[in-house]
């Protein structure tokens, strides 16, 4: 996506060491001791060390590593479920370790929300209730909240459950309220801690396509926390790679899978089957230049001087691609529609293996378009073949 | 020559210095319970008060009323019919054997005791899950009250007191309370870490999540608790009957010193009853009221 955002969430200088005196073995790990020297000579665990990073407003920012890397740790800075040894958490530029006990709970119950690994729901309320969770507990009355709860539930693909209880539910169905929960808040900010690894694959993936479906409409900041490269390549606007309580790379998909900075994240990333893990999304050229009108002299002034073919809209619908070529053999009063070539749109959401076949059958660049057939961008088939050649 | 006797015999304190010890320590707990004692029992007076008004309620209304009064409860908590005639057979048998009147003694103190050990053992179990400091110091206190001859705690309490009703009631408290403050630390100290942290992500104060979330979620636990609790109050129904609690417990008493086995049996068979009684109304209470939490620990 655009780098141009402004930042929402700024990490800076963030250490968590778990032991009774935390303090004052922090002088010796900044001055860089190892993991394995601190635990020998003073019994304690490093977590998180000099971790730095900043969260754009509106992006989906993946935090991955391997179990132990401390990556749920992390998340659980962000609202303050863990205080950190030392280190500032920044949102919208409020340093969130100066707030009062009462403030603390004002900002979690308006700033973030929160989908966990095991769901986390409240077993003795009924679905209806869980996902009214967060306005409930605001004080918020039930019949107040109760048409946004069940709009949510609709959303997420459970009409009809709300009277049920979570142990009714399957896993699948369970996550499913816990995403309700979250978004019933209205929170700009989403964490999610292993959201969907506690699924199974073909759940897992449907979720995955349903979230991003979301996104495309909500634009709310996502932290999404995963052990799973293919998910955090398909999620991910940007990924923070997370080794030993260190962070090893921060960085697009793509710049993950063809620039990894260390031994570590390569190792990773050999293994990515990059066709099924990497969307439309991270390839794209953002472009939104496009033809609109029915005859040759509606679009000619508007045709880009650096391509030579261009995407034809009309009345807001995608109707093919103009060559430079076609265009200029054609008379001012000719219409478009005969000489325009066949192209079959995409979605950012799409992953590469579907788009592959498309961007074979033709010369051509693929057009990116939205859930509204709206023009986002193009896919280049140079750089699918870069992407996909290891 | 040096004296080398303590190489085979103990070398334990002089008589006189363990006499002086006694009679120290007993001198001082009696000037105390001169003192307050009586300030004590005016503390204990509004207990009293109740436990006799209780009582006579259940002795006085006709015995078919308090008997409908107790099969009506019974249905109201379980739904079970099955259990109901249980219930009306035990009581009609009871009431046939002439033991009518100490049931209902009995009955009355069992209440109060349970409901007394309910409303201080939850709180205390609470701080107990709370703080570990609180757990290291109540943990050996209960280990004290559960393993101390009860005979033990009766003469401190008799010396207070006297004997009578407060005397027994506070015995049967001592007795019977330390499982519902374990279960409750242990059932608050279990519930869920993720269900717990969520509500406090979404933002729930301190108070929020203990009636929100702990309690609820460690309900099954503590009815546990106050099952067992009520189980050791009829266990001590005999002791106590040694220092003048009326009821089922001084038939069986007075067929120890004289020898009458099928008065002894007839009672100890009605207390069995009545535990029996209270034992599965309790739990299949607790297990109707908790029923959606079945199966809810697979991920």
């Amino acid at each position: 996506m655009d780098n141009n955002r402004e930042t929402l969430i700024e990490i800076e200088g963030l250490y968590q060491i778990f032991g009774p005196k935390a303090e004052d073995v922090l002088p010796k790990v900044k001055a860089g001791a190892s993991k394995e020297e601190v635990l020998a000579e003073t019994g304690h665990t490093i977590g998180l060390q000099d971790i730095n990073l900043s969260v754009k407003r509106g992006e989906i920012f993946v935090i991955m590593g391997l179990s132990g890397s401390g990556k749920s740790t992390l998340i659980r800075h962000f609202n303050r479920l863990i205080d950190p040894t030392a280190g500032k958490i920044k949102v919208d530029g409020e340093n969130i370790m100066e707030l009062s006990p009462k403030d603390l709970i004002t900002f979690r119950r308006h700033k973030m929300a929160m989908v966990f690994q095991h769901f986390g729901l409240m077993p003795h309320r009924c679905v209806l209730d869980n996902v009214g969770y967060g306005l409930l507990i605001k004080g918020e009355k039930r019949a107040e909240w109760k048409p946004k709860a069940v709009s949510w539930l609709e959303t997420v693909g459970l009409a009809g459950y709300e009277d049920q209880y979570p142990s009714q539910l399957s896993g699948g169905q369970q996550q499913r309220v816990g995403l309700a929960r979250a978004l019933c808040t209205d929170a700009e900010i989403l964490l999610m801690d292993e959201a969907f690894s506690a699924l199974d694959p073909l759940i897992r993936s449907e979720m995955q396509e349903q979230l991003m479906e979301l996104q495309e409409n909500l634009q709310k900041t996502i932290i999404f926390i995963t052990h799973d490269l293919d998910e955090a390549l398909r999620l991910g606007d940007r990924i923070a790679v997370l080794k030993d309580g260190k962070l090893v790379q921060v960085g697009t998909p793509v710049d993950i899978v063809l620039k990894p900075a260390d031994d570590y994240v390569r190792a990773f990333a050999k293994d990515v089957n990059r066709a099924r893990a990497l969307t439309v999304q991270t390839i794209m050229t953002p472009d939104t230049t496009q033809l609109k009108g029915t005859t040759a002299k509606d679009v000619r002034a508007s045709f880009p001087q650096d391509k030579d073919h261009a995407f034809v809209f009309n009345n807001e619908v995608y109707q093919g691609v103009l060559t430079k070529q076609k265009l200029d053999q054609l008379q001012d009063d000719d219409l478009l529609s005969d000489a325009l070539i066949h192209v079959e749109p995409v979605r950012r959401t799409n992953l590469l293996q579907k788009v592959i076949p498309l961007s074979l059958n033709t010369r051509f660049d693929l057009p990116v378009v939205n859930k509204k057939g709206e023009l986002k961008g193009r896919l280049e088939a140079s750089k699918l073949a870069d992407v996909l050649s290891p | 020559m040096i004296d080398s006797s303590w190489l085979t015999e103990f070398p334990d304190m002089s008589r006189r210095d363990l006499l002086a010890i006694r009679q120290t320590l007993d001198g001082a707990y009696r000037t105390f319970s001169r003192a307050y004692g009586e300030s004590i029992e005016n503390f204990f007076n509004p207990l009293l008060h109740f436990l006799v008004w209780f009582e006579n309620l259940l002795l006085q209304t006709p015995w078919w009323l308090v008997l409908a009064a107790i099969v009506g409860l019974v249905y109201a908590a379980t739904r079970s019919w099955k259990l109901c005639a249980g219930v009306l057979a035990s009581f009609l048998a009871i009431g046939y054997f002439g033991m009518w009147e100490d049931t209902m003694r009995t009955l009355s103190i069992i209440t109060v005791c349970t409901i007394l050990s309910i409303c201080i053992g939850i709180p205390i179990g609470i701080l107990m899950a709370r703080s570990d400091r609180a757990r290291s110091i109540i943990t050996p206190l209960l280990d004290i009250m559960q393993t101390m001859p009860a005979f033990v705690y009766l003469i401190p309490v008799v010396m207070l007191l006297g004997i009578g009703r407060i005397p027994g009631v506070i015995a049967v408290v001592i007795y019977a309370i330390p499982p519902v403050i374990r279960l409750t630390n242990l059932g608050i100290r279990l519930v869920n870490k993720e269900t717990l942290e969520a509500a406090t992500a979404y933002g729930a104060t301190p108070t929020q999540r203990l009636f929100g979330v702990q309690i609820p979620l460690a309900m099954p636990t503590i009815m546990a608790g106050i099952n067992q609790t009520i189980m050791m109050a009829l266990a001590m129904v005999v002791v106590a009957s040694m220092i003048g609690v009326k009821g089922l417990g001084q038939p069986v008493l007075k067929s120890i010193t004289n020898q009458y086995f099928t008065l002894g049996l007839l009672n100890g068979l009605a207390i069995v009853a009545l535990a029996i009684i209270f034992d599965r109304v309790s739990q299949s209470y607790a297990k109707r009221a908790q029923k959606h939490l079945e199966g809810t620990e697979n991920g």
